[in-house]
């Protein structure tokens, strides 16, 4: 559950799918619609229906708040007029595809800080996405389908939710539905048959899908001190094996460079502490110069790490020691760290033999903490 | 339906749908909608499935529903043809022999768990639903997760209740489809009506309804990785990545087995995923060496892991084809005492290893 400090703190519902079409939207209104006939008040704050009929039929007698229209580079763009939701304060608020990026000019970046907003002013939304938008798995669905997905939501906005439903429809019957042409125009559908619709695709997505449900299920179920006592039940029935003595007591380090693999290693780590009920830190140890000293081009792109680390709700810290592994390892026993992140260097390139060296030396040092090399993913299988 | 409201259709796309619907259904043999408590809509879908297929010109018969339906299932129901049960003995069956005789397209049938009378045709419900499969004839069930075999126990561990009436777990693998109906239990409960969250049995029961629902997402997730499987099998497309996270543990003469076992169990617990425990057989291996490694992975085994030895002149050469064969996302490994060959850092055994995991995390365990 969402830590609610306030008491009219809104409730959110995500319907979960794992492709366009498998009827998110469709559901998400007919929950809509029987909370208003439950005497509900039930706006409709932003929807796409991407003229399915069903759909459309679906949002009849809601109330729709128009969007605003937005100018940008001479283009009106039409976004959700969250001021105009918030004046109206309904009970509920609908709002499609949750990990939509706002035109620049728009009060905020993200669909999903307008959410945050209208849970703050007390209002229960009801949300639509896709599993291929959440920020952790984004390798692994690139590595599924080719497609490096821009618009995600953040792992600790979607455990804001108090509520993740699976909505679920075979993938057989999706591509039936996409020849059929519900789905997309004729010409949308051919393409997005060769992309992101192949049948083994989408069976993969599903599948991380469900899991992830299955997660998001799991975490909700009760506070972490019982969770373990569960976990303990279903480890015990499947394993005869006593679970070791404290969950949740994992402590995770990701080391942040400039290398471009970083974010992967951000979210690898972010994952694995999620499932692990590990906290999180990343770190980042200038050497020789101090970090304003750096190079502009690296400086940027360590920056950047950072933010993307503390926007994953990481606890970034920037160290400075002339002994790069001396100064990660003082500050992991301190912080009793007790598995180390790093990037597996690219074996390819000459500065990797330094870069090894430094695996070499981390593994070396961590007498007693776990170092995992994270290897980045790649796509084909290996000749 | 389209059709109907875009003007007149085009007689050749008709054709062609409804031959592309013919070869649909050649293909299609069983499909299972499962739930995870009774309440959740499964046999709604299961009915609004097949008044779908009926509007799309598919011939659509009722063969089995639950006595006493809610008023909006009976009037789907009332659409449609439905084949009565019929009386055997003290009790009722499916009525196989008329449904073969009717022959339809399509037959929907919920309780698939539920076990027939003595002198029926059959002893079980799953097992009338395969004798229509075996003829042709598209099946349309509707389950509940504490129904299967294989997962009776774990049912029984959350609510305390065990189910008689069960289905083998292959009777899922059999479907070509299967989907879950979620619906979250506090849903669930405002259904069935009862009073505000703040009973406390209340708030046990949607515990443990959460704690089923999670099974039933679990157990679909395990069902779909199978038709992957198949599916790529089928294809012949070799395919790097799982979705699921599968920890291959190495065990070494020395390495701390016992930890890295129990890592790896809860590693592969807390993401539901799978646990592979291996190590390779060598000639620089002790009898000593070779028996504890024996003990550790037979301890590996009785925790559930799949415990192999493999062989090798090669050990990294033969962990790597180990790992990618079976889609490894995770590598444990631990060095040996210091100094010795496996240990030495750069160019050893675990630099190598590193390098040639590509793809997967490797990680190191302490001394």
């Amino acid at each position: 559950m969402a830590e609610n400090s306030s008491q009219e703190q809104g409730r959110l519902k995500v319907y979960l799918g794992y492709a366009a079409g498998v009827g998110k939207t469709f559901q998400m209104l007919a929950d809509a619609r029987e909370l208003k006939q439950r005497g509900l008040d039930v706006v409709i704050g932003y929807l796409e229906p991407h003229g399915r009929k069903d759909t459309i039929i679906q949002a009849e007698g809601l109330e729709l708040i128009p969007r605003r229209k937005i100018a940008y580079r001479g283009a009106a763009f039409e976004e959700m007029d969250l001021e105009a939701i918030v004046r109206r304060h309904p009970d509920v608020c609908v709002v499609d595809e949750f990990p939509h990026s706002n035109v620049p000019g728009s009060s905020r970046a993200k669909r999903w800080e307008d959410v945050l907003t209208l849970l703050d002013a007390g209002m229960d939304v009801l949300t639509t996405m896709n599993i291929q938008h959440l920020e952790s798995l984004n390798d692994q669905v690139w590595q599924m389908t080719g497609v490096r997905v821009r618009e995600t939501i953040p792992d600790w906005v979607m455990k804001q939710a108090d509520e993740v439903v699976m909505v679920d429809l075979t993938p057989r019957a999706l591509l039936n539905r996409l020849e059929r042409g519900v789905v997309y125009p004729p010409e949308k559908a051919r393409q997005a048959l060769e992309n992101f619709f192949r049948e083994s695709t989408l069976v993969a997505l599903r599948e991380l899908a469900l899991r992830q449900c299955a997660h998001e299920v799991e975490v909700r179920q009760v506070s972490p001190a019982e969770s373990f006592s569960m976990d303990a039940v279903l480890t015990e029935l499947e394993t005869q094996v006593a679970p070791a003595p404290f969950a949740g007591n994992d402590r995770i380090l990701v080391h942040l460079t400039e290398h471009p693999s970083t974010a992967m290693l951000i979210r690898r780590g972010r994952r694995v502490a999620d499932y692990l009920q590990a906290e999180c830190f990343a770190v980042y140890v200038s050497g020789d110069s101090d970090f304003a000293g750096l190079p502009s081009e690296r400086r940027e792109a360590i920056e950047r790490h950072l933010n993307f680390a503390r926007n994953l709700h990481l606890e970034t810290h920037v160290l400075e020691g002339s002994n790069v592994v001396e100064t990660l390892m003082a500050f992991a026993r301190l912080h009793r760290v007790t598995q180390i992140f790093v990037a597996r260097p690219q074996y390819s390139r000459w500065p990797a033999f330094f870069a090894m060296n430094r695996v070499h030396r981390i593994v070396a040092e961590a007498r007693d903490m776990q170092v995992t090399i994270v290897a980045e993913r790649r796509r084909e299988p290996h000749a | 339906m389209a059709n109907a409201t875009l003007g007149r259709p085009d007689p050749d796309q008709l054709l062609r749908q409804l031959d592309a619907q013919k070869r649909q259904l050649s293909l299609e043999r069983l499909k299972v909608f499962l739930g995870y408590a009774s309440g959740v809509g499964k046999s709604f879908r299961m009915l609004d499935e097949g008044r779908r297929r009926r509007e799309r010109g598919q011939d659509v018969v009722v063969g089995a529903v639950q006595p006493n339906m809610p008023p909006e299932l009976e009037r789907l129901i009332q659409a449609m043809e439905v084949i009565p049960l019929k009386k055997v003995g003290g009790g009722e069956a499916m009525d196989v022999e008329t449904i073969l005789a009717r022959r339809p397209q399509v037959c929907l049938m919920d309780g698939a768990a539920y076990g027939n009378p003595p002198g029926s045709r059959n002893t079980k419900r799953w097992q009338d639903i395969m004798e229509l499969v075996s003829h042709g004839i598209v099946a349309i069930t509707s389950l509940n997760l504490q129904h299967i075999e294989e997962r009776r126990e774990v049912v029984k561990q959350i609510t305390g209740h065990e189910a008689q009436e069960t289905v083998p777990i292959s009777f899922l693998y059999a479907a070509n489809e299967i989907v879950i109906v979620d619906v979250p239990p506090e849903l669930l409960l405002e259904r069935a009506g009862g009073p505000g969250t703040a009973d406390p049995a209340l708030a046990e029961t949607q515990r443990q309804l959460s704690a089923l629902r999670e099974q039933a997402l679990l157990l679909t997730a395990e069902v779909v990785d199978r038709q992957l499987e198949d599916y790529l099998r089928a294809h012949g497309i070799e395919q790097l990545w799982g979705t699921q996270e599968r920890i291959l543990v190495v065990l070494t003469p020395g390495s701390n087995a016992e930890a890295m076992i129990a890592s790896g169990r809860r590693n592969a617990d807390r993401f539901h995923g799978e646990l592979m425990v291996v190590y390779v057989r060598h000639p620089l291996l002790s009898r000593k060496d070779e028996r504890e490694l024996q003990e550790h992975l037979e301890a590996a085994r009785q925790a559930g892991a799949q415990a192999e030895v493999l062989d090798g002149d090669d050990p990294v050469e033969t962990l790597m084809d180990f790992a990618s064969a079976r889609r490894a996302t995770q590598i444990f490994v631990g060095p040996r005492r210091r100094r010795h060959w496996w240990n030495s850092v750069v160019g050893g055994p675990i630099d190598r290893l590193i390098r040639a995991a590509e793809g997967m995390d490797v990680r190191v365990f302490p001394h």
